[in-house]
């Protein structure tokens, strides 16, 4: 089960990074929701990885999985969403005013004598 | 009156000038000088008792888990110096009235003022070295502002980027060897760290210690090679250079020497050190003194060359120098701030400081010449004015000191010195006062107003009666403090007279030499002019230019204006960092056993990969791919509910759908298409570092997960106290609203303040030119025939109700059960916006009441109360109580107080979506979507009635 969700995050963070990384800004939204997945499943993972024990207290219950991570995560969960909206709208607000949706600032922009990107 | 109380009145001061400025220049000063006065009356109210002894402190915990404690003390030290602070302040205050002119912003300068002024108090009232050092950072800061006043002034500004630049370098050596320091004695209170010097100077660390804190010292008290910034922050108006450079900022390295001094001095290093720092920069900064053409910066490096004076009698590490230290510090602080408050009249009057243009002001300004001769002349250290004797007892300490074997060396250099301070001392009298009058003055000059004389007046009435009551003015000032300098009891006996001692006669060397060098003083400089000269701050110049293009150089590589190549860059570093930083560590391989993988998890873990996969080939849709995020979040709430999470999965898959909305809503404007626009190098470069950060990721959740906890976590106080501190079974909601209800505070704090920039990014959005193109802007797809779909409208007036309660139901469960504030906020904005979806956002927004905006703030609001509410119970913010409640006709119930923050996480989250999701429909309105009257666009029953 480890293995399942190790390699779940890494393909995640893979995807997230990969689509971060292109050049037009639907595709770094989508990459960045990505990732966020990748990292609320990682700091969810610190708390071990325990079946059938939610952290509520019951009579006659013992074990219970860690609920810190779990809290950090849910606010994090939250907190993405809130991120991905102002994103989304810097997005837009870019498109809208300048009429494209590429990332990088245009190369007349950069800094003189510093073109080999 | 309390020691902290003291520490507190001139930042209280500091506020009343903002606040009565409007009422006149006056008000403001008299506002300064009323906290001023009154700190300096508690002050001196303790007098008798630290006369007798004591030591007066108060305490108060602020971070004890830190060591970081408000201990304030009051000691002869911190009364010899709180003395200067205040009543020099007191000075600075009346004088600086009459100095500013109409112009200058009078309210903004005694605010900084105050404010040094009370960190530098704080400096000295300090009995913590932790506290001591949020004071030395503040009057860096403060100086700062105060060295910069005159922010037209080019010089102002690199004087005060000079200074600051040079003292707070310094402030952070210190702060590593004040933290060094304070664990060799176990304790960050001065008390503690005045008994462990046995214990400091055995510790192996001593020597970095010393050398850092002497840094942070050197460079506050310009030693050399650190003494360049002081010249320079002269540009500053003359009430602060006379502040600044007389009595406080200077003479805190001093006071920390002084401070520690029973602790770091006695050793060979300390002596070697410090004693020679501040010979080679007394000598050295009097003969640069000698050859200044501008009157303050003459004073500035004479200055410099008395703190050294200062610093090397600290450096002999004798009681006897520490006794001829303190009365020093006496001495400088009334003579020196004396001589600053004349330049400025002279500035004043005149229009100028160049010695080259005065001379002859004898007649003209006759108040000034006395006080400015009477001043310089104690500074030379001509009988019977106060410099002369305490320069005596240093002349004296001299001859005792054998530096390297040698017993003749320190003596000479120091009467070189002093010979030196003779010379631009006749040199400021002489070629100011005397001379010809001349006729080519920039303005006439004639002698201030009393209100700008008086207190330099004062002072050199000080100077005078310090120097012939030695004794009876400031013996018992010297005593007290030598006193607490040393540890041990000093009686130190001040007199005019001598006898005919080697001191003497080396004192009339000095005065001779001086006198004759003055008269060779045309030569001198022709021989000066022909010397090579170093320039500090053409080298501090270049230093700083050179760090600002190396660091320029290396940002600019990786942030050049392309976001995936900082991007790639930073994936790369973390990366490489956590690899590095693994391979050095210890992991001792897998220690716990993994869980069996069941067939129905194993079938999810396909459905995400596979989506990923597909999400990652087919990004380029749009819409396919928001299609495929949404599997990808459901299965990731899955995998929380199977893993034990309910909250979690609650919450993710509500979110996924705001989320997924929020996108179409955004698509309908952005291109439905992405086009290829990197080469296949590019996006080969760009999967290899993907590939890298993913498998880097993979493998440390994998090591994490397989290792054991490294210490027992702390989580296990909270299940155990989960119900019977926060009156909650379901722990994760405790932990949101209870345990760490403040990080919940600050999060729905930061949800309101996104879905706000939202709304202002709107506003712009649909103003100006932007809003022009929004009015006529030509969708890329066809919109649909029936907008407002009769089934959907129908479906969704059916599910709102049922929305609400199961809305309300998982709010009231949270506490026991998953829910809680966060789902129930968006399981009810998510019945709200179906509405605005299957109505159309005119439709729904004429019966929408309530205004998200204030939703929002009631959130907070709610939220915050809540907290404060456990004031009342006398338990620290955000405690929560609970209790049970019976109700007619319904079972018994429990009510905990942290419902009410719960209820708070759930305004803010609907008023947060529902901002966002809002702000995005207005965009589509603006873009001429249709308003719409009726709910539906085919309406039945409206044909039927007809």
């Amino acid at each position: 089960m480890e293995l399942l969700l190790s390699s779940a995050i890494g393909t995640l963070t893979a995807a997230g990074v990969y689509l971060i990384l292109r050049l037009r800004t639907f595709a770094v939204v989508l990459g960045m929701t990505m990732l966020s997945y990748a990292i609320n499943l990682f700091l969810f993972s610190t708390g071990r990885l325990v079946v059938n024990a939610p952290p509520i207290l019951q009579k006659g219950v013992e074990v219970h999985t860690d609920p810190l991570p779990q809290a950090l995560v849910l606010t994090a969960i939250v907190i993405s969403f809130g991120m991905t909206a102002v994103v989304v709208m810097m997005a837009l607000g870019a498109f809208i005013e300048g009429g494209d949706d590429r990332v990088d600032m245009p190369r007349a922009d950069r800094m003189p004598g510093d073109d080999q990107a | 009156m309390s020691p902290a109380l003291i520490a507190v009145l001139p930042f209280i001061g500091a506020l009343l000038p903002g606040l009565l400025i409007r009422s006149g220049r006056d008000v403001a000063a008299i506002s300064c000088a009323t906290a001023t006065f009154v700190a300096l009356l508690g002050l001196c109210l303790h007098i008798p008792a630290i006369m007798a002894g004591e030591v007066v402190t108060a305490r108060f915990a602020w971070l004890p888990s830190l060591g970081l404690n408000a201990h304030f003390r009051i000691d002869g030290l911190g009364l010899l110096f709180g003395i200067l602070i205040l009543g020099i302040g007191l000075l600075i205050i009346a004088y600086a009235r009459h100095y500013l002119s109409r112009e200058d912003p009078v309210g903004v300068f005694y605010t900084y003022l105050m404010l040094f002024q009370g960190a530098m108090l704080g400096i000295v009232l300090s009995d913590n070295i932790l506290l001591l050092l949020v004071f030395w950072e503040l009057t860096s800061l403060s100086s700062f502002l105060l060295i910069g006043y005159w922010k037209h002034l080019p010089e102002g500004r690199q004087g005060a980027r000079m200074a600051l630049t040079v003292t707070g370098m310094g402030g952070l050596a210190m702060i590593a060897g004040m933290l060094i320091l304070g664990n060799i004695a176990g304790s960050f209170d001065i008390g503690d760290i005045l008994q462990a010097r046995e214990a400091i100077q055995a510790s192996p660390y001593y020597l970095p210690a010393l050398l850092l804190i002497l840094l942070g010292a050197f460079t506050k008290s310009a030693q050399f090679p650190f003494h360049f910034w002081l010249p320079h922050a002269m540009a500053a108006p003359t009430p602060v250079s006379a502040y600044l450079h007389s009595a406080t900022m200077v003479k805190a390295g001093l006071f920390l020497m002084a401070r520690l001094w029973p602790v770091l001095s006695g050793t060979p290093e300390w002596f070697y050190i410090v004693a020679t720092t501040g010979l080679v920069t007394m000598v050295l900064a009097a003969w640069i003194a000698i050859f200044r053409d501008d009157l303050k910066s003459l004073l500035a490096f004479s200055t410099v060359s008395h703190l050294g004076l200062i610093t090397m009698l600290l450096g002999f590490g004798t009681e006897a120098a520490a006794v001829a230290a303190v009365f020093h510090i006496i001495n400088h602080a009334t003579f020196k701030a004396a001589l600053f408050m004349t330049a400025g009249i002279i500035d004043h009057e005149t229009g100028t400081r160049s010695i080259a243009r005065l001379g002859g002001l004898r007649r003209l300004m006759p108040v000034t010449f006395v006080i400015g001769t009477v001043a310089a002349l104690s500074m030379a250290g001509i009988p019977p004015l106060n410099g002369f004797l305490s320069k005596e007892l240093m002349l004296e300490e001299a001859t005792h000191a054998a530096w390297q074997g040698s017993p003749v060396l320190v003596a000479a250099m120091a009467t070189l010195g002093a010979l030196f301070s003779v010379c631009y001392s006749l040199r400021f009298v002489w070629q100011v006062f005397f001379g010809p009058e001349r006729q080519d003055y920039p303005h006439r000059p004639h002698d201030p107003g009393f209100g700008l004389w008086c207190a330099p007046a004062l002072l050199v009435v000080l100077v005078v009666l310090i120097g012939l009551f030695p004794a009876g003015m400031a013996g018992w000032l010297v005593e007290a403090s030598a006193s607490a300098v040393t540890g041990t009891a000093q009686h130190p006996h001040l007199t005019l007279w001598h006898g005919v001692t080697p001191a003497l006669m080396l004192s009339i060397t000095a005065l001779v030499g001086g006198a004759l060098l003055l008269a060779l003083n045309r030569r001198l400089l022709a021989m000066r002019a022909a010397m090579a000269w170093l320039d500090a701050k053409a080298i501090f110049d270049a230093v700083t230019r050179a760090a600002t293009c190396a660091a320029g150089v290396f940002t600019d590589r990786l942030t050049n204006g392309s976001m995936s190549r900082a991007f790639a860059a930073f994936s790369l570093t973390v990366v490489l960092c956590g690899f590095w930083a693994f391979s050095t560590g210890g992991w001792q391989g897998a220690t716990r056993p993994m869980l069996p993988v069941q067939p129905v998890p194993l079938v999810g873990w396909v459905a995400l990969m596979v989506a990923t996969c597909c999400m990652v080939a087919f990004h380029r849709h749009r819409i396919l791919a928001l299609v495929l995020v949404g599997i990808i979040g459901l299965m990731v709430s899955v995998s929380f509910i199977y893993l034990s999470a309910p909250d979690l999965a609650l919450t993710q898959i509500s979110v996924e759908v705001v989320t997924v909305i929020l996108l179409l809503l955004a698509l309908n404007f952005l291109p439905k298409f992405t086009v290829i626009d990197s080469r296949d190098r590019k996006r080969g470069m760009d999967a290899f570092v993907a590939t890298l950060t993913g498998l880097g990721f993979g493998a440390l959740a994998y090591v994490i997960m397989r290792s054991d906890f490294a210490f027992s976590p702390i989580s296990e106080y909270m299940l155990a106290n989960s119900y019977r501190l926060g009156g909650g079974d379901n722990v994760v909601n405790v932990i949101l609203v209870d345990f760490r209800g403040y990080d919940t505070f600050g999060e729905i704090t930061v949800l309101g303040i996104a879905a706000l920039t939202i709304f202002a990014l709107t506003e712009t959005l649909l103003a100006g030119a932007s809003g022009r193109r929004l009015r006529n802007w030509v969708h890329d797809s066809r919109r649909a025939g029936d907008r407002h779909p009769l089934m959907l409208v129908v479906v969704t007036r059916l599910v709102l109700p049922i929305a609400l309660v199961v809305g309300l139901y998982i709010f009231l469960r949270g506490h026991n059960m998953p829910g809680g504030g966060f789902v129930a906020g968006l399981v009810v904005a998510v019945a709200l916006v179906s509405q605005y979806m299957a109505s159309g956002f005119a439709w729904a927004q004429e019966r929408q009441k309530i205004n998200y905006h204030a939703l929002i703030g009631a959130g907070v609001i709610a939220a915050g109360l809540t907290g404060i509410g456990a004031w009342f119970a006398g338990l620290p913010f955000l405690s929560s109580t609970y209790g049970y409640v019976k109700l007619p006709g319904l079972e018994e119930f429990e009510l905990a107080s942290a419902m009410g923050f719960d209820l708070g996480v759930f305004l803010c989250v609907v008023g947060a979506v529902m901002l966002a999701l809002n702000s995005l429909s207005r965009i589509a309105r603006q873009a001429g979507a249709t308003v719409n009257l009726d709910p539906m666009d085919i309406d039945p029953s409206k044909e039927a009635r007809r």
